[in-house]
């Protein structure tokens, strides 16, 4: 599903390249917790799958699609099987829990019959039933972050990414959080997750890859977060 | 798109930074119509010239009994001999360009006076018969080249009181409307490049104002078109806008500028309805270029991921 083929990642400010000689696979319907420090280069990880930015060297293949060899104007044909969740939930302030998740519909025009049938189902899978009309800012963090699970996962992705989804949130409601996550997990699509939450991988006993200055310094199937931190 | 989400979203944008728009929709008005008008006079000189392209371009006065002017009094009424002479020159200079002569009497060049001024009666009522001069009207090829021939040979010759140039008339009418034509045209183009400007800001506005809205479209994959369109949009319907308003001022400019312009010249060459629309039409592609184009050179600059 996710394929990285000797990929260095180098800024042209920085002197140390973000990701260095990164080869890793993640198969379909896997959950991988991405971990380390920050400036570990977890982000810039998501970022190449994404194709938000182009690796140095090394190649990249997503959903089968080599990204090297993606034309740019097919680039949102990608993103339409990548979903995408955030520390900062990136919702829109101006639209209720309904308009925001069927606005990732709307802008790849899927028909209104079509949105009206989806977007309540999946509102009420991550948990929001009832709360279709409210606002994001009369939710908590943690409603907030499953609105924005909701936004993600509406189009069916083969993929979530999900960049320290909890950051913002305590933990008591993060094991909610983590629950949903789950349980799009279990429909199939691959969760990549990065993430500073050693009590959350170590309960979740998932595959862990640690990077360490741009590095893998471990892939583990069912691992924990590490000794050292 | 789904058309009404495309709406809300384009409603939206222009509504939220409605003094830019305000200001655009002004420009782009006042332009379009400053551009249109340059283009209303090109149309009228061109209608103006084909007009007398057929038509007679120098007429030349014979001596009557109440001439005042001293040639004629010194030489008296043109004769019938003299008349012929001049007649039959005019008709041998048709190596030189002339092309047509005819001899219009006394009683044509009356009732023709008569239906030139039937509205003012009372000038009409006061002029006889005999104080309209009989005269020989010539048709040119080129009135320009070939008028001082024409002239030189029967100019100060015993009958003839004077030749008029209707083409000297004719310049004038151009040599106003062409500088008008050209202020303002002048005057559009620094307004276009205002109104260019103008669109360029407020687009930049628009989409700094709806960055968080494009950013998630690019995530979950809105095509560049999609993201774009909507601001496209608000460009092209603003200046739609200011092309309606530039439209009725256009159609004012023909009415009550143009067309009232026509009772100072001795004829009357109107613009068609049909030259009026072709000019607003102008305006309106113009405008939508202008818009569109802008707008969409500025999101490639600022609606990059």
């Amino acid at each position: 599903m996710i394929h990285f083929d000797n990929v260095t990642k180098a800024y042209p400010s920085q002197s140390r390249p973000a990701l260095e000689n990164v080869t890793i696979d993640v198969e379909k319907g896997e959950f991988v917790f991405l971990v380390g420090s920050s400036g570990a280069g977890k982000s810039t990880f998501l970022r190449l799958i994404l194709k938000e930015e182009k690796p140095t060297e090394g190649r990249i293949h997503v959903a089968g699609k080599d990204l090297a060899r993606l034309t740019n104007w097919k680039v949102p044909y990608l993103r339409r099987r990548i979903g995408c969740v955030f520390q900062d939930f990136r919702l829109l302030p101006n639209k209720n829990v309904y308009q925001n998740v069927a606005f990732a519909l709307q802008v790849i025009g899927k028909p209104r019959r079509f949105i009206r049938k989806v977007v309540p189902e999946v509102v009420d899978l991550v948990g929001l039933e009832g709360k279709h009309d409210r606002m994001p800012h009369e939710l908590s963090g943690g409603e907030q972050q499953r609105v924005a699970m909701a936004r993600a996962f509406v189009n069916r992705p083969m993929i979530l990414l999900a960049d320290e989804p909890t950051g913002n949130i305590d933990p008591a409601t993060s094991i909610g959080i983590m629950k949903v996550l789950d349980r799009i997990n279990r429909t199939g699509t691959t969760v990549v997750m990065a993430t500073h939450d050693a009590a959350i991988v170590d309960s979740m006993r998932k595959r862990v890859i640690e990077l360490e200055y741009g590095k893998i310094v471990r892939d583990q199937s069912r691992g924990v977060y590490g000794q050292a931190y | 798109m789904r058309g009404q989400f495309l709406f809300q979203e384009v409603w939206t944008g222009l509504r939220r930074n409605l003094t830019m728009t305000v200001a655009l929709v002004v420009v782009v008005a006042i332009s379009l119509s400053l551009l249109g008008t340059g283009f209303l006079f090109v149309k009228q000189v061109d209608n103006t010239r084909t007009y007398w392209q057929g038509r007679v371009q120098l007429s030349i006065y014979l001596c009557t009994a109440t001439s005042v002017s001293p040639q004629c009094k010194q030489n008296g009424p043109a004769t019938a001999t003299e008349r012929q002479q001049i007649y039959n020159d005019l008709l041998s200079l048709r190596s030189h360009g002339v092309q047509h002569v005819y001899y219009e009497s006394q009683a044509q060049a009356f009732a023709r006076f008569k239906q030139d001024f039937a509205q003012d009666k009372s000038f009409s009522s006061l002029v006889t018969q005999n104080e309209i001069p009989d005269s020989f009207q010539v048709k040119l090829a080129n009135a320009q080249a070939d008028y001082s021939v024409v002239a030189g040979t029967v100019q100060g010759r015993p009958g003839v009181d004077n030749i008029v140039n209707v083409q000297s008339i004719l310049s004038n009418f151009y040599k106003l409307l062409n500088g008008a034509r050209d202020a303002v045209i002048i005057t559009a183009i620094i307004l276009v490049i205002a109104a260019i400007l103008l669109v360029a800001n407020t687009i930049r506005l628009s989409a700094f104002n709806r960055r968080r809205e494009t950013s998630i479209m690019r995530l979950v994959g809105a095509s560049n078109f999609y993201v774009q369109l909507p601001f496209l949009l608000e460009g092209v319907i603003a200046g739609l806008i200011g092309w309606v308003i530039a439209a009725a001022l256009l159609v004012a400019v023909k009415t009550m500028g143009l067309d009232a312009l026509q009772q100072y010249f001795p004829y009357n060459v109107q613009l068609s309805l049909a030259d009026l629309i072709e000019v607003i039409v102008l305006a309106m592609v113009m405008g939508v270029l202008l818009c569109g184009v802008t707008s969409f050179l500025t999101l490639r600059r600022y609606l990059r991921a």
